[in-house]
């Protein structure tokens, strides 16, 4: 609190704030302009900083939780499961990875995919969980896209993939570069079918999955401020022994540049990409009835 | 240390300089020492298979981008009976680490399209050391298309140290020229046949990389990150390359095993580069077979068999 803050509202306030009796974990920092926000108001706002509008990385769950409407959602592909052929093994086990990130986030992998409705437009939504080995694509999450493209595919439904991740699955080796090429087949099935694939690039986008999937969308989103490109910054700078400017591979660069075709904040996302595929498959909306008491 | 030899070849380079210097004493002295030099050939030849029979996948990466290694151009000068050259994506540029065009393999026209890392210093930075940009993933699917309508097989080569990561490269979308490749070719109307010519380094390979048939040279290698960036990553040192390359498994045999790749093509002892001639012949003679193979196959079963095969990848 600011001196002129507390001079506003008179004697007392600084020892009011010092003997604060808020419970531990009502309160979150922002990790960019570190403001304290105060938890129910920042869930409220899809957890972005209402202070600095940075967008914080949330989960995949919670991106589909804020993303689709609330009844009728059917989880695909949950059965498959990551497999270890390679017998991977460097200071640890991938085995032994695999089970400590499953510990970690209750996930079994790094993509979640729902079946379910935007404003009761039927759809698939896929999302990347950047806690799950940071996001990267090896079986399980190329073959979880795949099954759910499919049955977008099937049905003639929309398909959405929110994208957050560091690229291929290194411990999968050319397994994981596969999946490329695999995601990328099926949704130039969609593609040919007419069926609208909408990509949403979310913080951060790297790699392999930048170079497949992410960037194969009808329409090309990004989350504000978001990075996405090919190869990381670090590697860049290494090889050219240059400093990159300033907002490089962010959102901002990446509509400059023609890679995506709009910057939509989180708390638009879900009104945006329901008009645009309203607009795209002829098929009307309808906000959904907040239902208020169980029966 | 002589610079053709590998590390793990001294003993060969050691008896190669011992043939070299005899035959130099032979000239001179008119003594007849053939039968010492005819042994000492047939002792390096079988130093040679026995070391060669028995690589590291760290090794197989070192003879993958040995400096004498046949190059995209070393193969598409010989083994074609003619070749048109094809520039630029009609966009930006011409890449020059991509080089593509109409050729006549066996009197029958391809589309070839190869990646190119250039020999000699000054070569090597006009190809940019192979690392292509999206104009070149441009101009390939460009030509890819153009095979299409005119019905000509695809034969890519591959051999790249990945696609270039640069500034100009984002700015101009090089993830997504190499995703609307992966894309296109999954269903391009014409048979599409990939080999692994040398180093197929992640998705600067594989964008010219999907197909109806995989194939890589006995001792070329193909990864999703360089042993030394898997390293890099692990262990935080590039001094554990071996280790990487070994738990990666990046060796044409290990990729036959995952089912990966489909043909290993044999090299001549001591790999590519020790016999150019016979291994432009090994390779012709593959790749025609190849392309008759396929020819044979009605284009929707093939293109259905290629999706299939897209969709088994990891199962």
């Amino acid at each position: 609190m600011s001196w002129l803050e507390r001079i506003k509202k008179g004697p007392g306030t600084l020892k009011k704030d010092r003997t604060s009796t808020v419970p531990e974990g009502l309160w979150r920092k922002c990790p960019l302009c570190n403001a304290p926000l105060y938890r129910p108001e920042l869930e409220k706002n899809a957890d972005v900083c209402p202070k600095c509008d940075h967008h914080i990385r949330i989960g995949a769950r919670r991106r589909l939780d804020i993303f689709l409407d609330t009844e009728g959602r059917q989880e695909l592909a949950a059965d498959v499961l990551p497999v270890d052929r390679l017998k991977f093994k460097d200071t640890k086990k991938y085995k032994d990875r695999l089970i400590a990130a499953q510990k970690e986030t209750g996930e079994k992998d790094a993509l979640i995919a729902l079946r379910g409705s935007l404003k009761r437009l039927p759809l698939v939504a896929t999302a990347f969980e950047f806690a799950f080995h940071g996001g990267s694509m090896g079986y399980a999450v190329g073959e979880r896209f795949t099954r759910a493209a499919k049955v977008s595919l099937d049905e003639k439904i929309p398909f959405v993939c929110f994208s957050a991740t560091g690229g291929a699955r290194m411990q999968e080796a050319l397994i994981s570069l596969m999946q490329m090429a695999k995601t990328s087949a099926i949704i130039e099935r969609l593609r040919l079918a007419g069926v609208p694939y909408i990509s949403i690039m979310t913080d951060p986008v790297y790699g392999g999955v930048s170079a497949s999937l992410a960037m194969l969308g009808d329409i090309n989103i990004a989350e504000p401020n978001a990075r996405a490109g090919f190869a990381g910054p670090n590697i860049i700078e290494q090889t050219i022994r240059q400093k990159l400017p300033p907002g490089f591979q962010r959102s901002e660069f990446l509509l400059e540049h023609g890679a995506i075709d709009m910057i939509v904040p989180r708390v638009e996302m879900r009104d945006t990409v329901a008009r645009l595929l309203s607009n795209m498959t002829g098929r009307p909306l309808q906000e959904q009835v907040e239902i208020t008491s169980p029966a | 240390m002589n610079l053709n030899y590998l590390d793990f070849e001294q003993p060969i380079a050691d008896l190669e300089a011992k043939i070299e210097e005899l035959q130099l004493v032979g000239n001179d002295n008119e003594l007849n020492i053939s039968d010492e030099i005819n042994k000492l050939r047939e002792k390096s030849r079988r130093l040679t298979e026995t070391i060669y029979a028995d690589l590291t996948p760290w090794q197989v990466v070192k003879v993958a981008r040995h400096p004498q290694r046949p190059y995209a151009l070393d193969y598409i000068t010989r083994m074609f009976d003619e070749f048109d050259e094809l520039h630029g994506d009609r966009h930006f540029g011409d890449d020059k680490a991509i080089v593509g065009g109409i050729a006549r393999l066996n009197g029958k026209p391809v589309m070839v399209i190869g990646e190119e890392k250039g020999r000699g210093v000054t070569e090597k930075v006009y190809r940019n050391f192979g690392m292509p940009k999206p104009e070149g993933y441009r101009k390939a699917l460009r030509l890819m298309e153009m095979a299409e309508r005119f019905k000509m097989p695809v034969l890519t080569l591959i051999d790249t140290p990945g696609a270039y990561p640069g500034i100009d490269s984002e700015e101009r979308g090089i993830s997504e020229s190499i995703a609307r490749n992966l894309a296109v070719m999954s269903r391009l109307r014409t048979p599409i046949i990939c080999t692994v010519i040398g180093e197929g380094s992640s998705g600067g390979a594989i964008a010219i990389g999907v197909g109806d048939i995989l194939n890589m040279l006995q001792y070329s290698t193909y990864f999703v990150i360089s042993p030394e960036g898997c390293a890099n990553i692990i262990w935080k040192t590039i001094d554990k390359a071996p280790l990487a390359a070994e738990a990666m498994g990046v060796t044409s045999s290990k990729l036959k095993e995952l089912g990966i790749v489909d043909e290993t093509i044999p090299e001549p002892p001591g790999g590519a580069h020790r016999d150019l001639d016979a291994m432009v012949a090994i390779l012709k003679n593959k790749l025609s077979a190849q392309v008759d193979q396929l020819a044979g196959i009605p284009i929707d079963e093939l293109l259905a068999k290629r999706f299939d095969r897209l969709m088994s990848y990891g199962n």
